[in-house]
């Protein structure tokens, strides 16, 4: 308990990095996921062969790949740098590794979510001379969102722990990497585990009620 | 719904722009493609002797061989004690007994709400400590597969007996048999066609998982890729990662394909009343959406 205590500044810094990551890689793995999504239904071939590769290849790679490749692949070897801070640069890249990786998840989610969508909403939306960009944007988005709430919120958890992971990329400023660190000094406490556990705990049950909440309160009336 | 539903047979002018659109795109993902080319161009990575190592006999009786076997034991022996992990609490948490159901939920409940790496963490840090120094890489690794993938099964168990209609049970009361012969007779045979689907489609995200030993430095296929084969054919990382991406993307497809092929086949089966239950985590709306899961690491 006294390691835990001692500690506990370190791992509260850490935990926010994870908090920092997830919720940059959580906005932009909604909108990368809702791109990917309008590409997969698009009537466009080239973009439809595009999206389903891309949800193929990076959905069946293990992240632990992901974030080590664009570490190690894409900034050492290749070059990329997104800023000149090496804590910032590394943390980008995380954010980078883990919003592709998440947004195939999405993607997913929200294409089962156009398959709830009844027939008759898409054909009343060209009836009416919508084109396909409109009819995705006003009649079928907004429908498949809401009856993917809870699914899009099992996906966030899910990407929250993952956040984890960063230490593949090299970017060891997260509470993972910080509690390992920790045990190199004290040795294994079970104090610090079960407080980094209920930590998370703490960030994703909210969101689990949450999504369950907003998921019955938006649910499409039909 | 079809994704084809959201366009109409189009007409002259949405042809048009549909035509536009198409042209459009190929450029783009032709550009795309000529600014990685150039980008490896530029940092020297189509050098043959990069790509060399990877047609040779030795690279892969060497490195990649024993690396994807590292990997397929530890998802051997993880899907193992997960799927009788999975099994046991699953059964547990549909105990009549209080004093069996509420543990086996709360363990289930929190195994599945830690973040993986950092279970993997801890058990390799306690490992040494309680059972004196050694390589616990492998244990450590497989015992937090088992414990996170087989409360994700636990729930697919007990799923999978609930999906079976209640008249089920009912009638094997009705002929006499106790509580352990309606499970083991009726319930189970029936549930585990239902669940088929959903635990490969686990077993999938267990094999990813693996992927975590690279982190603890187990020998696994992605620590041959990036720590060892850049080490001995200096610069060889980008081609060793594509190659491991490769070779993990196909085995992950070809699970995934006989998941998607077990759920049609237990969707028309007659064996089972019960219908085929969503993998964990699926948006389990709708048929023709595959099998989405959540991203696991």
């Amino acid at each position: 308990m006294d390691d835990l205590i001692k500690y506990a500044p370190d791992l509260a810094a850490g935990f926010l990095v994870n908090v920092k990551l997830s919720l940059v890689s959580g906005v932009l793995s909604l909108i990368l996921g809702t791109i990917l999504v309008s590409m997969r239904v698009s009537p466009t071939p080239v973009l439809r062969a595009v999206g389903t590769t891309y949800v193929n290849v990076v959905r069946n790679t293990p992240l632990t790949l992901v974030l080590a490749f664009s570490a190690l692949g894409l900034s050492d070897t290749l070059g990329l740098t997104i800023s000149d801070e090496p804590s910032t640069n590394g943390f980008w890249l995380v954010v980078l590794g883990l919003s592709a990786y998440t947004a195939t998840f999405v993607g997913e989610a929200l294409r089962s979510g156009i398959n709830t969508v009844p027939l008759g909403q898409a054909e009343a939306a060209r009836a009416i001379g919508l084109t396909f960009f409109q009819s995705l944007r006003l009649i079928i988005l907004p429908q498949a969102f809401r009856a993917v709430i809870r699914p899009l919120g099992s996906v966030m958890i899910a990407m929250i722990k993952n956040t984890t992971v960063s230490v593949a990329a090299g970017y060891l400023a997260e509470s993972a990497f910080v509690m390992k660190d920790t045990f190199d000094d004290t040795g294994v406490s079970i104090p610090i585990f079960i407080g980094l556990a209920l930590a998370f705990m703490a960030f994703t049950l909210p969101i689990g009620f949450l999504t369950g909440w907003l998921a019955r309160r938006l649910a499409v009336a039909r | 719904m079809s994704s084809s539903v959201l366009f109409d047979v189009p007409g002259p002018r949405a042809r048009l722009r549909n035509h536009a659109l198409t042209v459009l795109a190929a450029a783009g993902v032709l550009a795309v493609l000529y600014f990685v080319y150039r980008g490896f161009d530029e940092k020297g990575q189509w050098a043959g002797k990069l790509w060399h190592p990877f047609i040779e006999a030795s690279t892969w009786t060497d490195y990649i061989i024993p690396g994807l076997l590292g990997t397929l034991k530890a998802a051997g022996l993880g899907a193992v004690c997960a799927l009788v992990f999975g099994a046991v609490f699953g059964l547990a948490r549909l105990s009549d007994h209080r004093w069996i159901r509420v543990p086996a939920g709360a363990i289930v409940e929190t195994s599945r709400a830690i973040p993986l790496l950092l279970l993997i963490f801890f058990l390799a840090y306690l490992a040494p400590s309680v059972l004196g120094s050694g390589d616990y890489t492998l244990i450590a690794l497989v015992t937090g597969l088992t414990l996170y993938n087989g409360s994700v099964l636990a729930e697919v168990v007990r799923a999978g007996v609930q999906a079976v209609p209640r008249g089920q049970s009912e009638a094997a009361y009705a002929i006499g048999l106790r509580k352990g012969g309606v499970m083991r007779l009726v319930l189970l045979p029936q549930a585990v066609t239902a669940m088929m689907p959903a635990i490969v489609s686990q077993l999938v995200v267990l094999l990813k998982d693996t992927a975590l030993g690279y982190i603890i430095a187990y020998e696994d296929l992605l620590n041959y890729g990036f720590k060892i084969i850049p080490a001995v054919f200096f610069g060889s990382l980008v081609p060793a990662a594509i190659v491991i991406g490769i070779i993990y993307i196909g085995l992950n497809m070809t699970l995934s394909a006989l998941a998607n092929w077990l759920e049609k086949r237990s969707r028309r089966s007659r064996k089972t009343s019960a219908r085929p239950i969503a993998p964990p985590g699926a948006v389990g709306l709708g048929a023709g959406a595959g099998l989405p899961e959540e991203p696991t690491p």
